[in-house]
Order: structure tokens, then C-alpha cells, then sequence
């Protein structure tokens, strides 16, 4: 399945073989997961498939030595950055960063981008083992950002791949062709009765988490979320903010994900996540939606012009602060309320008030306070009548 | 291994008990268990149900937990089982052979009752297997007789579920997965995405 955005069009990815901290990309562009389209796409923003694999005759993370990590960095290295390795895209490769070697900010924009983890980032194990010099590194494909693979966190790969919309099937499609081509070079770590072997046992067997990052503003308003945070625990389905783990739903952005992987193939899991479990919820929210457009009109209208009002007014702005009022001003696109507002930049400004991209776009580092009037200015400028 | 009860067929049921730290393992075959009325669902043990005389710790096992008692530590990479129930991670693949018995209840907790694979197996290693006619590379990626056999039954108890809880779509996918179980030579064939069907959202 090719993304719109496969084809290598708009550059800024440099040579790959020698991409570094130094030839990283602007990311000045939306990224997939924010484009807004496909299906359900008023209430999931993107869909996302990851899984965990190990080389056999590695030693896991915990116990490799340096050596280890750098000869399965330079394995997984060569084999990602070969031509054709991301399919379909007319000879297009992943661009490789060495994140040992990457500034603080290139990997603080690529944990907010939702490319890496902020664990990756930092080099350290949950145990706290390692350092930002560890040899480690992320593979993505540019420029639609759909591809990550994660080389050297937790387990010697960790492979994402993200669609726009509820698309976890076009997902899992896709990351079980990559997961292929890499296994037709390496050997990894499997065992008959506990499938694919990981660090942590909790992610052994497929090693497949399928997730949705949903917008439920009307059903935080109505008072329902927490009713559908615990039948989704109940499924044993994880919840959390848009961050991951240990993450607050800041901006009303849930993520829901399987947090069972053995006993379960990859057609069970997707066929209650995107066949049962999703829709409900999209349901929910869209009937919780009609419910405040219909019996708590009003009150909803006065909630949205009051964020786009301080939106548009503030000058000094939170970045937790402007994630909630983005959500409340998307809520009022979305029913229709402000006709004027257009929701990709509010996706936009939601990726782009997080303190690395803020600096990123106004192309320099800033104290917090500083961050707080750019922020404002930045939100401002765009939501200008 | 033969039945502790008859010791005429092959034992099929193993159970290990722990009293004051020494693992004791009873292996017994199936006719054995029904005539001890034993269930599936038993919570009774063996041991209990076995007479006195049988239960004696067989030599075998016998050395098998002093070794284990001496191997605490995985002989591949050195990490102990302490040390894993500090951090949680595991220091290599050979931890999982191991610690098999310590993990196996643990894994079991963490994936709601999932003990055994169920899904994907890698492609080109299979394909190796198979033409290089290894068996035994062919049973460490699908499992042996017993393995299967599990398998199948955790699967059949999930369709089970799923029919009671009127959940039509996965127990459509699990009577896919029990087809492709029931014939190892043909494990997960075709693309993942297959077999499941759209939410049925409309495009919005």
C-alpha cells in the first residue's frame, strides 16, 4: 500500500547514507499522523502498528556491552538504509540518524514528531541504564514520516508504522511487509511457545501493539470518558495521553492500544480493535457530539469562543495551556461552529507549540518564558481573522 | 517420560510443586488423570491425588533441581533471576529457556492467560527449515506435538468466549487461527491484514 506521500518529493531529507544530526530535515511540515484525513478522521487522528524484535546471538539491551549495541546498530544500519527497502517508493530509502550523535533538540522534535520515544532519546533503559552517547538510532521515512524504526531502545528494533485516520489494517499491512524484508537478512530472537522474544515479557509473542490516538473532547465534556476509559481497561485495552506512557490527555488526545500480545495473532487483535472496540468509541463520541450540539448548544458555543478568544488574544501561552484550548477550538470545527477555522492548522499548532518544534520554527533555543510569548505569538498569527 | 502412576505410557501431565523451597515434579498420562478424576479445571495436585509410595522425587528430577538451584543464573549472558525481578528485562533469548518455569506463570498473568504463541512465525526462517528438511529447526519455530496441542486449546477456549459474548467478528478470526493451527504446514500464510473486515465507518 503506497502513501499519498511515498514519493520522495519534497527533499530536505539529504543523502541518507550521510544524514546526521547535521543534515536532519527541517520538519517544518505537518506529519502523517496530523494530515486529518481517512477514515473516522473527525475522531482518529492516526492509526499506528509497532512491534519489538531482537537479533538472535545479541545479547538483549540490559546486558550488551558497547560493542554489541554498535555491531547491531551498523546490522540494522545497513540493512534499513539499503535501496528498496521502503516499499514502493520508487527507490526511495529510510534516512538513517545516529541519535548518539544528534543534538538535544533533533531529539526532543523527533519524540514530539512521535518518531522516537523520549526513552530513546535519552539513551537510558527503564532501569536507567545508558546515556544520550549510547550507540542507538532511528530510521524514517521521509517525507511522509509513515516508517520508524527504532534501533537499540528497549530491543534491538523497534518498527512503527503510522496511517491518517482509523487505517489499522492498511497499518499492519504494511509493517508485516517491513517486518519481512528485515527478517529475510537477520535472524531474530523466537521461540515456539513465547514467539518473538523481547526484553520485557510483557511484549513477548507477536510483539504487535496496534494503537488509535482519538480526539474525545465531547465525551470529556459530557462527563462520559471515564466510562469508556474503563471498559476499554476492562477489554485490557491501555489508555493514555498522546504522549504514551505516563502521559495526561492533554488536548482531550486519547491513545488506545492492546496490551496483550501473546496467546493472540496479529487477525484477532486487529479484528477487535478496528472491528469492535474503535468503532464503539467512535460512536460514543460522535453521539456525545449531536448530544451538546443539540441540548447544551449555547454553553458548547460559548466553551469554543472562549478558547479561539484567548487563542487569539493571549500573550503569554502554556504549552498544556494551548493544547486543551486547540482541543476545544478542533471540537468547534468539527461541529461546524467556526466555519472559518480549518482543522489542519489546528493539528498543525498542536505539533508546533510543543517546545522543540516552537524553537525549531522560530530557529532558536529559548528560555521557558520566552517559549510561553512565542507560543502565544505563533497561535496567534495563525488563527488571525 | 514414563507415568509415575503406571509407568506404562508416555506422561502428558506434569506438575511441579514447591514445599520449603524443593521443586518436586509429578508426571502423569492422561488415562491416569481421569481415573484420579482429575479435570482439566482441577485445582486439586498430583501429588494429593497420587498414593504415597509414587510420590517420590524420581532421580531425574531429583538432579534437575539441584541444577537449577545451581543455575540462578542464565548461562548465556549471566543475569540472575533476582536480578530480573528487579528490573523487569530479561538479558537474553536463552533467558527464556532458563527461567522457562519461573517465567511461564508471570507471562501467563501479564498476556490474561496467554501462554502460547498464537500468529506470525518468521517467514524466511521457516522457509529455510522446511527446505533444508531440519526438523528440528522446524519444531523450534512451530513447536512440538504438545506444543500444538496447547495451543489449539487456548484457542478453542478464546472462540468459546468470544461466541458467549456474542463477538461474531473475532470468533470468525479465531476459527481462522484454530484452521491454520490445526495444519502447521501452514502457518500464517498471506498478508496480516487479511480476514479482518472494515469498521464500517463511513468516511467522514
Amino acid at each position: 500500500m503506497n502513501g499519498p506521500g511515498d514519493q520522495p518529493t519534497n527533499g530536505g531529507a539529504g543523502d541518507p547514507q550521510n544524514a546526521s544530526a547535521g543534515s536532519m530535515p527541517d520538519w517544518s511540515e505537518g506529519t502523517e499522523w496530523l494530515r486529518a484525513d481517512g477514515l473516522a478522521s473527525d475522531v482518529v487522528l492516526s492509526s499506528r502498528v509497532r512491534f519489538a524484535r531482537n537479533l538472535s546471538g545479541f545479547p538483549f539491551m540490559p546486558r550488551s556491552s558497547r560493542s554489541d549495541r554498535a555491531e547491531v546498530l551498523e546490522l540494522c544500519r545497513q540493512r534499513l538504509t539499503e535501496p528498496g527497502f521502503v516499499e514502493g517508493s520508487g527507490g526511495a530509502r529510510l534516512s538513517w540518524v545516529d541519535l548518539h550523535r544528534a543534538s538535544r533538540l533533533d531529539r526532543a522534535l523527533l519524540v514530539e514528531r512521535q518518531l522516537i520515544s523520549k526513552q530513546h532519546a535519552d539513551g537510558k533503559l527503564s532501569t536507567g541504564i545508558g546515556g544520550a552517547d549510547e550507540p542507538r538510532g532511528v530510521a524514517v521515512s521521509l517525507p511522509d514520516e509513515r516508517v520508524g524504526i527504532m534501533v537499540n531502545e528497549e530491543d534491538h528494533l523497534r518498527v512503527q508504522v503510522i496511517s491518517s485516520g482509523l487505517d489499522l489494517q492498511g497499518a499492519l499491512e504494511r509493517i508485516d511487509g517491513l517486518d519481512d524484508r528485515l527478517e529475510s537478512h537477520l535472524d531474530f530472537a523466537f521461540s515456539a511457545r513465547f514467539g518473538y522474544l523481547t526484553a520485557c515479557p510483557t511484549n513477548v509473542g507477536t510483539g504487535i501493539r496496534l494503537s488509535v490516538m482519538m480526539h474525545l473532547p465531547a465525551l470529556k465534556l459530557t462527563g462520559e470518558i471515564e466510562k469508556v476509559k474503563h471498559a476499554a481497561e476492562d477489554m485490557s485495552l491501555a489508555v493514555r495521553g498522546h504522549h504514551g506512557e505516563g502521559s495526561d490527555a492533554n488536548g482531550d488526545l486519547y491513545q488506545l492500544s492492546n496490551q496483550t500480545t501473546l496467546g493472540k495473532s496479529e487477525h484477532v487483535l486487529l479484528s477487535e480493535m478496528q472491528g469492535e472496540i474503535v468503532p464503539q468509541v467512535i460512536e460514543y463520541e460522535r453521539r456525545a457530539r449531536t448530544v451538546l450540539l443539540e441540548r447544551r448548544r449555547a454553553e458548547t458555543e460559548d466553551s469554543v469562543m472562549r478558547a479561539l478568544g484567548v487563542l487569539r488574544y493571549a500573550r503569554l501561552l502554556q504549552a498544556s495551556e494551548a493544547m486543551d484550548l486547540l482541543s476545544k477550538v478542533r471540537l468547534g470545527v468539527m461541529l461546524g461552529l467556526i466555519p472559518e477555522v480549518d482543522q489542519t492548522i489546528v493539528n498543525t499548532l498542536w505539533l508546533h507549540s510543543e517546545p522543540a518544534h516552537l524553537q525549531r520554527v522560530l530557529g532558536h533555543e529559548m528560555n521557558q518564558r520566552d517559549r510561553r510569548a512565542a507560543r502565544a505569538e505563533l497561535v496567534r498569527t495563525r488563527l488571525a481573522l | 517420560m514414563l507415568c509415575q502412576r503406571c509407568r506404562e505410557r508416555e506422561a502428558t501431565i506434569h506438575e511441579v510443586t514447591i514445599r520449603a523451597g524443593v521443586p518436586t515434579s509429578y508426571h502423569i498420562c492422561e488415562v491416569c488423570a481421569a481415573e484420579l478424576g482429575m479435570t482439566g479445571n482441577t485445582s486439586e495436585s498430583i501429588a494429593e491425588l497420587l498414593p504415597e509410595q509414587t510420590v517420590t522425587t524420581p532421580e531425574p528430577v531429583k538432579r534437575e533441581a539441584a541444577t537449577a538451584k545451581r543455575a540462578q543464573s542464565c548461562g548465556s549472558c549471566g543475569l540472575t533471576f533476582a536480578e530480573f525481578k528487579r528490573s523487569g528485562l530479561l538479558g537474553c533469548e536463552m533467558c527464556y529457556e532458563v527461567f522457562e518455569r519461573q517465567l511461564a506463570p508471570l507471562i501467563e498473568r501479564a498476556h490474561e492467560g496467554g501462554g502460547h504463541h498464537v500468529g506470525k512465525v518468521p517467514r524466511r526462517a521457516l522457509d529455510d527449515s522446511r527446505h533444508a528438511a531440519q526438523p528440528e529447526r522446524l519444531a523450534a519455530l512451530l513447536g512440538g506435538q504438545k506444543e500444538r496441542a496447547e495451543r489449539l486449546t487456548e484457542l478453542r477456549k478464546q472462540l468459546e468466549r468470544a461466541v458467549a459474548a456474542e463477538q461474531y467478528e473475532r470468533a470468525a478470526a479465531l476459527r481462522d487461527e484454530i484452521r491454520r493451527a490445526s495444519d502447521p504446514d501452514e502457518p500464517s500464510e498471506g498478508s496480516l491484514g487479511e480476514g479482518a473486515s472494515d469498521a464500517g465507518d463511513d468516511d467522514r
